[in-house]
């Protein structure tokens, strides 16, 4: 139970992919920051509302997972760069790891992460799928 | 009931992209496939992935509602989820719902349970918060993943998907002329907390129960609007299997043309709190303006809700902005059953 306000603080973007851009310089960032590396003191961070649309840039196949996620093996992780810039890690769903690729196009679904046991609660969030066309 | 100004702004489906056969289930129960199918009308059914549940369900069907009504989220006032497989027996689906879409923190929220009727329960809600101003846009939504127990007939058509509809006076893609609802104390079908699986009463699940109460509901319709089968472009009713829609069709005096493209059941099987309402979401895909769609869904325990839905010129405006019924029903991959137990947790691991 000791996870639950963790999760609770990061509920918006991991719901909605929601980022922080830093006025100063124009650079957005996912995770959200609340200083930008680049501007420092001269930082002017807002959030901002990600598309959820982007491509992969790497991808992994896990068949060892850890163990609230064994039931999903095999299962695709990869690295994916979201078409407003920042990169993020997740989950690839809809897709067999034979179809995979790197420079597929992707978009944001709304998936179960993983659950607290039979009596815990559920952790909900952002995975991606490939876009279909 | 009549009404006037109030009506659908948008809609919105998703149905998991897997499926499972017929054949395969009948094989390791030791059914007969063509005899089920035949009888049942359904040969393939919709099943929800591992870390799909109704609450993924309903928010991808409601972030299309949104995409296609063009609404800010913020203008939501009410959200209501249907469903007899929430996530959670204590923990709304509707807060996840909210706030997954942009909507939260100013609105109202509660989830819904009657069997395959608690989504378009929560349509007629958000009409009445609608009509009398307290809200500008209410949002409705049916999501199951609905659960028959191994080697029951149920599970041949217990299926996944969810469908959301914004409810609005503005920018209507369908105004909703009026509505009737037809509700007894039937026990035909029920689950009690901690059981995994519903019980229901077999044949006692037919004329008591689905027969009287859509035929009821859609009778008291067409009276207090004065309509008859022939005003009626489309007719869409709960689909539990192909046969009863078809057959209640009949009764009422409908045509096979006039209730054949909200039939969705033979290949997505039964979405419960979706049935009905992705039929509808199937008919508005394709039809035009000035058409009349009659809508009757049904519960078991028991009630019917009837509508009559009229389709606005605002309609072109949002075809193509997000996937359509048969865009989703096109996009699958066919299971085996030990994957399908699997997936849908039939079979107990230690977590």
């Amino acid at each position: 139970m000791s996870n639950v306000p963790r999760f609770w603080r990061n509920l918006k973007r991991r719901y909605n992919l929601i980022g922080t851009k830093c006025l100063n310089c124009n650079e957005l960032y996912f995770p959200p920051r609340q200083l930008c590396p680049k501007c420092r003191r001269a930082s002017k961070i807002e959030d901002v509302q990600l598309k959820g649309r982007g491509e992969v840039l790497t991808y992994t196949i896990i068949h060892s997972a850890p163990k609230r996620f064994e039931g999903q093996t095999p299962y695709i992780m990869a690295i994916i760069q979201l078409e407003e810039g920042p990169k993020l890690t997740a989950q690839i769903v809809d897709c067999d790891p034979t179809e995979i690729d790197i420079g597929m196009k992707v978009e944001m679904v709304f998936r179960r992460i993983q659950e607290d046991g039979d009596a815990g609660l559920i952790y909900y969030g952002y995975k991606f799928r490939p876009i279909a066309n | 009931m009549k009404l006037e100004g109030v009506g659908i702004v948008g809609y919105g489906v998703y149905i998991p992209r897997y499926r499972i056969k017929v054949e395969e289930i009948a094989k390791i129960w030791g059914g007969d496939a063509k005899s089920i199918s035949n009888g049942l009308k359904i040969f393939e059914k919709a099943v929800a992935d591992y870390d799909e549940d109704a609450a993924t369900i309903a928010v991808e069907a409601a972030r299309n509602a949104v995409r296609m009504a063009s609404i800010d989220p913020k203008d939501i006032g009410a959200i209501y989820v249907g469903s007899e497989s929430h996530p959670y027996t204590v923990k709304p689906t509707a807060t996840i719902v909210a706030e997954a879409i942009g909507a939260s923190p100013e609105l109202t929220a509660a989830d819904y349970e009657f069997a395959c009727k608690a989504g378009t329960a929560g349509i007629q809600t958000c009409m009445g918060l609608v009509a009398s101003n307290i809200i500008k846009y209410g949002l409705a939504i049916g999501s199951d993943t609905a659960q028959g127990a191994p080697g029951d007939a149920l599970e041949y058509t217990a299926s996944s998907g969810g469908v959301a509809y914004i409810i609005g006076k503005d920018k209507l893609i369908a105004s909703i002329e009026g509505t009737y609802s037809y509700t007894t104390d039937t026990p035909d079908f029920w689950r009690k907390e901690g059981q995994p699986y519903p019980r229901h009463g077999g044949r006692f699940t037919g004329a008591p129960a689905f027969f009287k109460h859509v035929y009821n509901a859609s009778i008291g319709l067409m009276e207090s609007l004065n309509l008859k089968p022939q005003d009626f472009d489309y007719a869409v009713f709960h689909q539990p299997n192909g046969k009863f829609p078809r057959k209640v069709a009949k009764m009422l005096g409908f045509t096979i043309e006039q209730i054949e493209e909200g039939i969705l059941v033979d290949k997505i099987g039964n979405t419960y709190s979706g049935s009905s309402l992705m039929g509808l979401a199937a008919v508005l895909d394709k039809a035009e303006s000035g058409e009349r769609i009659m809508l009757t869904s049904f519960g078991s325990g028991a009630g019917s809700d009837s509508f009559s839905i009229l389709v606005e010129e605002g309609i072109k405006k949002i075809r193509g902005k997000v996937p359509s019924v048969e865009d989703y029903i096109k996009r699958k991959k066919y299971l085996d059953y030990a994957t399908y137990a699997k997936l849908r947790r039939k079979i107990k691991v230690i977590s």
